[in-house]
Parts: structure tokens; C-alpha cells; sequence
């Protein structure tokens, strides 16, 4: 392994000409081997089921978007004069909804795991192709149901589709919704169930478990997250709709229904959900940096655990949601308690994300941007979790835009950056194309200060008690509201910028080596785009991830000198 | 594209070994869920039993334990008849699969039968939660969520069933073609596990429902 990648200094930098780039006929590869549509939608090929995935997503990113700026265009003003209140609440809910199922849980297992796990692990393919494009499927048939819940005029309960709201009395498409997010549940069961077996199963000879690399322990304990909590948030939503459709009365106070059980079951997943969101992102960064550090990352061992970690904690702190909801106080201490350990395993990372840049060879390319975006927007996110699961100050906060912030500081802040960051590292690899670096660059800035413009406001907002999911307030919020509504323009602008740079990188960007980057891992040994079995041999894995010579770049100088 | 080759083995897979294995693990993570989904179901039954015993009470004695208990010795020996299938599989008796399968599916078509039997006096009853439920002459009451348990939870059961005697059409296909061997047999196996786990839930379900405060004087929850 460590005898086909080029030493680091030798390394190819996008700037210079690509040095495998000759003007011969490309290898046959995972893109040209066939180009009918067929090739395509029938495709069992875990590459190509990542890029109808990846297309997917980015139609989705564009319509769960298009639903945010109606909703800041709405905040611009402090009176409700572009949306009617019934309308605004259908589009806050269509906005979490697509945002959160179609794009947010989805996002980075399903296109870059998909192509990554077992490239990464040094295998041909998932251990279960086929189901892998069932759940392509299954996923487009809960988006069609979904966009079919919208055209019939949307859901207006809240992506959290709170009971007796939700299941009595709403009068919008809460059924079909139900529906839509219980068909799509399944696949990410299946996505899960997948990548558990494949890295239990197709590791190559000598791939021992802690020789993965970090972004294979995060799909490995989102899957866990996924197998143990989806199912729940299916039997939950299944009773919502059946109460809705057959009026059974399980969430019904009239006949002893519990709405609060709602809550439980619902948080029993959805909070897990978000280390579905943010884990993966947490694996994509461990990569990064690394790669532009050029360093071995700090404390392997304890990064891995410390994704397990979160896993498993994550699973016993849904109560934090439920603090002014009737819970028992005690139920409430302990809740806030298990929810401050969870920051312990988070900062773990955040430290040691840092160390391994400290005395690297820091290379900032766009995904490196993403990267140390990632950093800033992820502590602010996850310092402010804190806040919110002591109980005290949550319930000052609760249900303000303090959470709103929150939230998006952990998941567009967390999880968007680092996805975007993501693909821009595996471009080359995914397409065989350089994309444009200060492009790039450029808008990986435009997004950092966009975000900031405009969720930084929002705590504010919050902390003097602006309630969310309204669509009017007092004028003396207006100026943080219009910060707030300029800093989403700029955000937008920042996240359309590679959604055209990229598609025109297919065409015109300079031609891919291996190894742009001069990275380790398996997936930059091979062909840039890979053949459709990845590897022509099975490789036999000799050394740990991220085997970068030891010592700091200053030592490194000291010694070629 | 995903190819098999006459030992029945995918092009991703090293060996047979590997592949069975795989099959193996995945299947049971795919029970795991299924744990987890019918566990929602669980939860809110004991949330819901402790919140109102005397109308678990009251629910439990409408049910038939008779139908109940018949129901449960057909499905163990559904169960038996499903574990000598993956054994003739094992040993390549591709006839024999044929046999035991199709008694399996038969005792599966019983226990739904039994159950349509068990749905439809209910009916009769008035019991199915809904506008138009009505216990000892009272329209409502915490009896309703009872039912409504019992019927999404039996029928979430009775679902997993039919889907299970689909798979089974399956196996009696390939069957037919002489497609088991001794060396490749997974689909039976995993077939045969998703059977058994559909078994234990009833065996869960049975006394849960049927049988749990029959005989109580509603005091426990005072
Ligand atoms: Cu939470």
C-alpha cells in the first residue's frame, strides 16, 4: 500500500498539470463503461447509485431552499404581508420536512458512503447491491409522495408533527406526509443495514477495524443509530396516520390517548436523528483534515470510540426536548445531565481535529475551507446545545429562534459544510475532474460569513424571546430580522456558486490524477474515476490510516535541508 | 452490474463462505429493526396498561384464549415444519423443501383464518376502535385504546405473515428448479429466521393480550 503513493513532497498540486493526464484514450471506468439510461436506473453499482443519489439530493437541497428564502423574505418585515399565516406554516413545515428526510439524514451516508464504503474498506461493492437500489427507489417513491403531500397543499404541523395537532385536528395532508416519511424510513434502514454488513464482512486482507478510517466508524454508528431508531419513528408515524385516517384514539386525551407518548416515541428517534446528520459529517471531517494536514490524526483510537460514544449516549437523552412538556422533574435532571455527558465525546473531536492541525502542513484548499468552517460553526452549535440542555435556561429559550439557531448552527453550520466540503475532496475522484480552486475558495468564505449573517442573529432574537414559526413580530426586531434576512441571500448565493461550478467541472476542469491531493486511504489509489470494480486485484492493507511521515512539517524541512 | 455465477455466487463476493455470512448477519440486523419497530408498539402497551389496568382488564376478557391458544400451537408448529424445510435445504432435497414449505405456508393461511374468524366477532361486537365502538353499551372509554392496540398490533403481526407466505411462493419456485444445495441454501435460512422471529412476537403477543389480568379483579391499579 504505502509503496504506490507518492511521497509528499512529490505530491501533484491542482495548480500544476495533471501528470497522469496524457492525451490517450481513458480507461474504461465506472461513468463510460455503458451510457444508456438503462445502465443507469438499473445500475447495481454502489458509484452509480451514489451519483442518482447525489442528483437527487441537490433537487432537493434546491426545493427545501426555495421554501427558506419565502420564509426570510416573510421575516424581512414585521408585519405578515407575503404569507398568510396558514400558508406560512405550511411552508416552515415543508421546508423541515424536505430538509430534514430528504436531504439532512440522507445527505452524506447516501452519496458519499455509497461510493466511499467499499472503495474505502477495499472492497468490489455493498454486500447487498441490489437492495442498495431499492433503497434509491424507496427514497424517490417517499419524495413523490412527499412533493404529492405539497401539491395537494401541503402539511402545516411542524416537521415534528406534534400530537393531537397533528393527528385531530389539522386540516392539511398530514396522512400522506405521515406516509412520505414512514416509506422513506425504510430507506435508510436498508442504507444502514447495508454498510453494517459490508464493513463486518468485505474488509480487504489486513483491514483490521482500527486500521479504518474514521470516516467508516462514523457510517458505522450512524448505521447502528439508523437500524436501532427508524423503525420507531416508522411505528410512530404509522399511528399518527392511523389515528388520522380510523380515528383509533392512541394519541386522543378523549379516550385516554396520550399526546405526550407522541412526544416520547417521536424524540426517541429524532433526537438520535441528528447524530444521523452529523456523525457522518464528523467522519468526513476527520478525513479532511488530515488530508490537508498531512498528518496522522490525533488520538486515533479515542476518535473512534468517541463516534460510538455519541451513538450510543445519543440514544438516552430525548427527554431534553420534553422539559416543558409535563416530564418529571427528576426525569428532567437526569435527561439534562446524560445531555451535557454527550458534549464530552463532541468536544473530544473538536479537540483533536485541532491537534492535528497544530504543526501540520496546512493546505488550504476549498475542502480545508469547509473544514475549519466546520470548526468555527460546529462549536458555536454544539456550545449552545449545552445551553439548551440545562434546564433552567431552556426553558427561558424554549421554542425561540435561540433553538432555531441552535439547530442550524449544528446541522447547515455541522453537516452542510462539511458535506460540501466532502464533495469537493472526492470530486476528482467521483468525476475524474479538478473542479475550480479559488471558486471554490471563494465560496466556502461566502457561505462562513452568510451563515453567520444569518443564524448569528437569531440567538439574539431568541434570547429576547422572538417564539419560531410565527410569521409576524414587534418592529423593534426588525433590524436583527433584516440582518438575518440579508445574511440568507448570501448564504443562498454562497451554495448555488458549486452547484454550477461543479456541473461545468465535468466538461472543462482539468483532468483528475490518483492522487490530487497526495492523500492516503485506498480510494486514492486507484483510477480517478474508478473502474466499476473499484480495484483490479484485491488490495492487501500493511499499514495503519493515515500513515503520513511522522513528525511536524518543521522537522520534516530540517530533515531534507 | 450484479452477476451470479453457477455456484450461486455474486461477482462482489471472495467465496461462498463470505457471502453466507453476510446474507446471515444482515438478516439478523434486519430483525433487530423489526424488534425496534414492533418495540414502539411494546412501549406504548405498557405505557398504556399501566396508565388504565382495569380496561386491559375489561379488553383481555372480550378476547378468545381458546382461538388464541389454538392459533398458537398452529404457529409453533408452523414453526417446526419451516425448520425441517431449511433442513432438507441443507441437504440439497429440493422435494422435500417443496413439502415443508408448502405445510408451512398452510398452517401460516390457518392461524390468519382463525384470525379473520377472531376480527369478525369483534366486529359484531362493536369493538373496533372508531366512530362506532361501543363497550357493555358505552359509547368510548379507555377500553377503546385496548383495541386499538390489539388490532394494530395483530395486524402489524398478521401483515408480517403474508409477506412471510410471499417469500415462501418464492422458495417453492426456486425449489422446483433444483436450485438448493447443499453448499447454497441462504434463502431458506434467511427465509426461515424471518419465520421464527414472526413466531416469537405471538408468543409475545398471546399472553400480552390474551391472557395478562384474564383472571384479576381489577385492584391492581388502585
Ligand atoms: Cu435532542
Amino acid at each position: 500500500m504505502s509503496s504506490t503513493v507518492a511521497p509528499h513532497a512529490a505530491a501533484p498540486r491542482p495548480d500544476l498539470p495533471a501528470t497522469d493526464g496524457h492525451a490517450v484514450e481513458p480507461r474504461e471506468n465506472y461513468l463510460n463503461v455503458d451510457y444508456g439510461w438503462k445502465s443507469w436506473l438499473l445500475s447495481t453499482d454502489h458509484k452509480r447509485i451514489a451519483v442518482m443519489y447525489l442528483i437527487t439530493i441537490m433537487f432537493m437541497i434546491l426545493v427545501g431552499g426555495s421554501f427558506a428564502i419565502l420564509l426570510r423574505l416573510e421575516l424581512a418585515t414585521p408585519a405578515g404581508d407575503l404569507l398568510q399565516s396558514e400558508t406560512y406554516n405550511k411552508i416552515f413545515t415543508m421546508h423541515g420536512v424536505v430538509m430534514v428526510f430528504f436531504f439532512l439524514i440522507p445527505g452524506i451516508p447516501a452519496v458519499l458512503g455509497n461510493f466511499l464504503v467499499p472503495i474505502m474498506i477495499g472492497a468490489k461493492d455493498l454486500a447487498f447491491p441490489k437492495i442498495n437500489l431499492l433503497s434509491y427507489y424507496i427514497f424517490l417513491a417517499g419524495i413523490t409522495l412527499t412533493l404529492i403531500a405539497v401539491a395537494m397543499g401541503g402539511v402545516d404541523t411542524g416537521w415534528t408533527f406534534y400530537t393531537p395537532y397533528s393527528s385531530t385536528y389539522a386540516n392539511s395532508q398530514v396522512a400522506l406526509a405521515a406516509i412520505a416519511v414512514f416509506v422513506t424510513g425504510f430507506s435508510s434502514i436498508l442504507t444502514g443495514l447495508n454498510f453494517i454488513v459490508t464493513v463486518h464482512k468485505m474488509r480487504a486482507p489486513g483491514m483490521t477495524w482500527f486500521r479504518l478510517p474514521l470516516f467508516i466508524w462514523a457510517q458505522y454508528a450512524t448505521s447502528l443509530i439508523i437500524m436501532l431508531g427508524t423503525p420507531v419513528i416508522a411505528i410512530t408515524v404509522a399511528l399518527v396516520g392511523l389515528e388520522r385516517l380510523f380515528h383509533i384514539g392512541i394519541f386522543d386525551p378523549t379516550y385516554g390517548g396520550d399526546p405526550v407518548l407522541f412526544q416520547h416515541m417521536f424524540w426517541f428517534y429524532s433526537h438520535p436523528a441528528v447524530y444521523i446528520m452529523i456523525l457522518p459529517a464528523m467522519g468526513v471531517m476527520s478525513e479532511l483534515v488530515t488530508a490537508f494536514s498531512k498528518k496522522r490524526v490525533f488520538g486515533y483510537h479515542i476518535m473512534a470510540f468517541s463516534t460510538l460514544a455519541i451513538a450510543v449516549i445519543g440514544f438516552f437523552v430525548w427527554g431534553h426536548h420534553l422539559f416543558v412538556s409535563g416530564q418529571s422533574t427528576y426525569a428532567g435532571v437526569m435527561f439534562s445531565v446524560i445531555t451535557m455527558l454527550v458534549a464530552v465525546p463532541s468536544a473530544i473531536k473538536v479537540f483533536n481535529w485541532v491537534s492535528t492541525m497544530y504543526r501540520g502542513d496546512v493546505w488550504l484548499t476549498t475542502p480545508m475551507c469547509f473544514a475549519i468552517a466546520f470548526l468555527g460553526l460546529f462549536t458555536v452549535g454544539g456550545l449552545t446545545g449545552i445551553f439548551l440542555g440545562a434546564m433552567g435556561f431552556d426553558i427561558h429559550v424554549h421554542d425561540t429562534y435561540f433553538v432555531v439557531a441552535h439547530f442550524h448552527y449544528v446541522m447547515v453550520g455541522g453537516m452542510v459544510t462539511a458535506f460540501f466540503g466532502g464533495i469537493h475532496f472526492w470530486w476528482p475522484k467521483m468525476f475524474g475532474r479538478m473542479y475550480p480552486e479559488n471558486m471554490g475558495r471563494i465560496s466556502a468564505a461566502i457561505i462562513f460569513i452568510g451563515f453567520n449573517l444569518t443564524f448569528f442573529p437569531q440567538f439574539i432574537l431568541g434570547y429576547m424571546g422572538m417564539p419560531r414559526r410565527y410569521h409576524f413580530y414587534p418592529e423593534e426586531w426588525q433590524v436583527l430580522n433584516v440582518l438575518s434576512t440579508a445574511g440568507a441571500t448570501l448564504l443562498g448565493t454562497g451554495y448555488l456558486l458549486p452547484m454550477i461550478y461543479l456541473p461545468w467541472s465535468l466538461k472543462f476542469g482539468k483532468v483528475a490524477s490518483k492522487n490530487p491531493w497526495g492523500a492516503k486511504g485506498l480510494e486514492w489509489q486507484i483510477d480517478s474515476p474508478p473502474t466499476t470494480f473499484n480495484f483490479d486485484k484485491v488490495p492487501i492493507v500493511t499499514e495503519e490510516a493515515y500513515a503520513y511521515p511522522e513528525g511536524s512539517r518543521h522537522q520534516r524541512e530540517a530533515e531534507v535541508v | 452490474m450484479s452477476s451470479v455465477d453457477a455456484t450461486g455466487l455474486a461477482h462482489h463476493f471472495e467465496d461462498l463462505e463470505q457471502q453466507h455470512e453476510s446474507a446471515t448477519l444482515g438478516m439478523w440486523a434486519f430483525l433487530i429493526t423489526e424488534i425496534m419497530f414492533f418495540g414502539g408498539l411494546f412501549g406504548a402497551y405498557v405505557v398504556y396498561r399501566t396508565m388504565y389496568p382495569e380496561a386491559w382488564e375489561n379488553g383481555s376478557k372480550e378476547l378468545d384464549v381458546f382461538l388464541g391458544a389454538l392459533n398458537t400451537t398452529v404457529l409453533i408448529g408452523s414453526s417446526l415444519t419451516m425448520a425441517l424445510a431449511v433442513r432438507s435445504a441443507q441437504h440439497g432435497k429440493n422435494r422435500q423443501v417443496i413439502g415443508f414449505t408448502f405445510l408451512t405456508m398452510v398452517l401460516g393461511f390457518v392461524f390468519l383464518g382463525v384470525k379473520i374468524v377472531e376480527y369478525h366477532a369483534k366486529w359484531e361486537h362493536h369493538l373496533i376502535p372508531g366512530p362506532h365502538f361501543m363497550f357493555e353499551g358505552h359509547l368510548g372509554g379507555h377500553e377503546e385504546l385496548f383495541f386499538a392496540l390489539y388490532f394494530v398490533m395483530t395486524g402489524t403481526h398478521a401483515f408480517h405473515m403474508i409477506i412471510g407466505a410471499g417469500l415462501m411462493i418464492w422458495v417453492i419456485l426456486k425449489a422446483a428448479r433444483n436450485e438448493y444445495t447443499p453448499q447454497h441454501h441462504s434463502h431458506v435460512e434467511m427465509i426461515g429466521l424471518y419465520w421464527h422471529f414472526v413466531d416469537i412476537v405471538w408468543i409475545f403477543l398471546f399472553p400480552l393480550l390474551y391472557l395478562l389480568g384474564r383472571h384479576g379483579h381489577a385492584s391492581i391499579g388502585h
